[in-house]
């Protein structure tokens, strides 16, 4: 819609001054932005005020609006609410298995893709299907794998037969559940494999050469070039994965409905059923505002570390 | 390489290539299993006798050509929206002065890190007081103004275009406009092409706008539909299977076409921030 008011203005040999004083030339600027900006305060820092607005309030969609101060957060953050605990443990033994998990298995298949073989393209496509295959058709395809008598079992059934260990109900168990799906969220690597395997192609090959004349092995090269030159890409695909892993919502939703007994109750899960099952407008505003605060305290905390190890190669000459 | 080392590539990459596979292959084949061979056993990977039943079951039982219209409606909508409407922001950040431009763009990069959940509140209230709940609109309407992830990968992009050919173009009578259109947009099409792939890739896969905004059956789009016929049809696997593969086979198809463009476009998404 920007391009047809520009191109039905004025000429630029206009020279007059808008109210705000500016150019004809500095105007121009501004509607290229304007899209955005509109976009921006309607759907974005407007929803976003009334949302914090809300989180101090009472509401159930239909009467008065009752404000209630702290109310809410203080019954969120005091214990009161056992299962708003429940699912901030939940997504906390997520976040600490599902992002360690993602980086490692991702730098390793972006390390083997990235030695000279052949049939690359095949090997890369079926890394890379799985990331493709759309949240909702995954987990209606791994309920099926996490099964009793499905997939997975059937696979480690090969290695657990002989011990005489009975492979575990995934979805029927409190303890297996969360596993489970932690061991789905890892057949969605595909992007950050991707994103390393770029990194690792921008690697210059003197490097190698200069750590074999100094006598480093397969390892040393690993730990001295690759990791080191890597960090950019290792740091950002880690911001991303905790991230993400704060959003968990389909896989929970469709497998497991945050069962068997809570025991996959996510966060944003739990923030879904306070607004759109009980209702509680206030309360949920309140859920998705802590949530926020989560997220942000640990994106700044991994932006005050990566000073001490992320390489950025063009900070060298200082 | 050695003959030991490259043995053990080739025997991790085909034994990883594997475990990712299997799942998918077990989807494909599922779906052209006869629906009652035997219900009790889900790991059956090849099909005793293969039909075409699941596909037409599927297709009598839910409404998949709405849900693929209402994706397409979604799909276009949000690459004229996100894609092309970011390109105008972004050429607006990458190559215009005005005053307050780089605080703005900055709230650009700043909203990147908000988490889209806090606003569910009031986007359901605010499209209820307008009536637009149950509507496509309802999930299209908020990604027409551009996207704030694209503006930034294209702003960068647009960055390295030279802009001596810019001042040339101005020279010979070009508006701001044409500059974009027959300059810089000619010279980025790798980048455009990337964030276009990016944007089709993730409209396809949204569910939780239409999720949590629409109710209509007819109305929904492929992913969340197929989500409705999970819950009315549970054990019935292989028609499961066959509306998973109808949902998630165009996007295949495209990937197979891009593929150059998927590799391209994570090595843009690395750029330093």
């Amino acid at each position: 819609m920007t391009a047809t008011d520009m191109a039905s203005a004025p000429t630029p040999a206009r020279r007059g001054r808008g109210i705000l004083g500016w150019t004809w030339k500095e105007t121009q600027g501004f509607l290229f932005i304007l899209p955005w900006l509109f976009g921006f305060i309607v759907f974005i820092a407007g929803p976003f005020f009334f949302s914090f607005f809300l989180s101090f309030t009472q509401w159930r969609l239909v009467g008065d609006i009752k404000w209630l101060g702290f109310e809410n957060y203080a019954q969120l953050l005091s214990g009161e609410d056992t299962r708003f605990v429940q699912s901030v443990y939940n997504t906390a033994y997520y976040v600490v298995f599902h992002v360690p998990g993602v980086l490692i298995i991702s730098f390793i298949i972006a390390g083997l893709l990235n030695r000279k073989v052949k049939g690359i393209a095949i090997y890369r496509t079926a890394f890379y299907l799985p990331s493709i295959t759309t949240g909702v058709a995954t987990a209606v395809l791994w309920y099926w794998v996490l099964q009793p008598n499905g997939l997975l079992n059937n696979f480690l059934d090969i290695f657990l037969k002989p011990l005489d260990i009975q492979a575990p109900n995934w979805l029927g168990s409190t303890t297996w559940a969360m596993p489970g799906l932690i061991i789905m969220s890892f057949w969605s690597v595909g992007t950050t494999m991707i994103i390393y395997l770029a990194g690792l192609q921008g690697i210059p090959q003197h490097l190698y050469e200069a750590a074999e004349i100094d006598g480093a092995g397969w390892w040393g090269k690993v730990r001295h070039v690759t990791i080191p030159m890597m960090t950019p890409q290792i740091f950002l695909t880690m911001v991303l994965a905790v991230i993400g892993s704060f959003q968990v919502f389909t896989a929970a939703l469709i497998i497991t409905e945050g069962g068997p007994a809570d025991a996959t109750l996510f966060l944003l899960l739990y923030l879904y059923w306070n607004g759109f099952r009980f209702f509680k407008m206030g309360y949920a505003s309140a859920i998705a505002w802590i949530l926020f605060f989560v997220i942000l305290f640990l994106t700044i905390v991994q932006f005050l570390t990566a000073r001490r190890w992320v390489y950025y190669e063009g900070e060298r000459a200082g | 390489m050695h003959l030991a080392s490259r043995a053990i590539t080739y025997l991790a990459l085909w034994l990883g290539s594997c475990l990712f596979a299997v799942p998918f292959l077990w989807m494909l084949l599922t779906s052209f299993r006869q629906i009652d061979s035997d219900p009790a056993a889900p790991t059956q990977f090849w099909p005793d006798a293969w039909t075409w039943q699941s596909y037409i079951d599927a297709s009598e039982t839910a409404p998949l050509a709405n849900w693929l219209a209402n994706t397409l409606v979604l799909v276009v909508l949000g690459l004229f929206g996100q894609t092309f409407v970011s390109i105008v922001v972004a050429f607006g950040f990458a190559r215009t002065q005005f005053p307050g431009r780089n605080q703005l763009f900055m709230l650009v990069l700043a909203t990147l890190m908000l988490p889209y959940h806090v606003t569910v509140v009031p986007w359901f209230i605010m499209f209820r007081s307008v009536g637009v709940l149950d509507s496509l609109w309802r999930i299209a309407l908020p990604d027409l103004w551009g996207n704030a992830f694209y503006i930034f990968i294209l702003r960068q992009f647009f960055l390295t275009v030279p802009v001596e050919l810019d001042e040339a173009a101005e020279i010979d009578g070009a508006n701001l406009l044409q500059v974009l259109f027959r300059v810089v947009i000619p010279l980025s099409k790798p980048a455009i092409a990337t964030v276009a792939v990016f944007n089709l890739i993730h409209k396809w896969d949204q569910f939780f706008w239409p999720f949590a905004f629409i109710q209509t059956p007819e109305k929904l789009t492929l992913a969340v539909g197929l989500r409705w016929f999970r819950t009315q049809y549970a054990s019935e696997y292989p028609m499961l299977m066959a509306a998973s593969i109808v949902s998630v086979a165009p996007i295949v198809i495209v990937f197979f076409f891009a593929q150059q463009h998927f590799a391209r476009g994570a090595g843009l998404s690395g750029i330093k921030a």
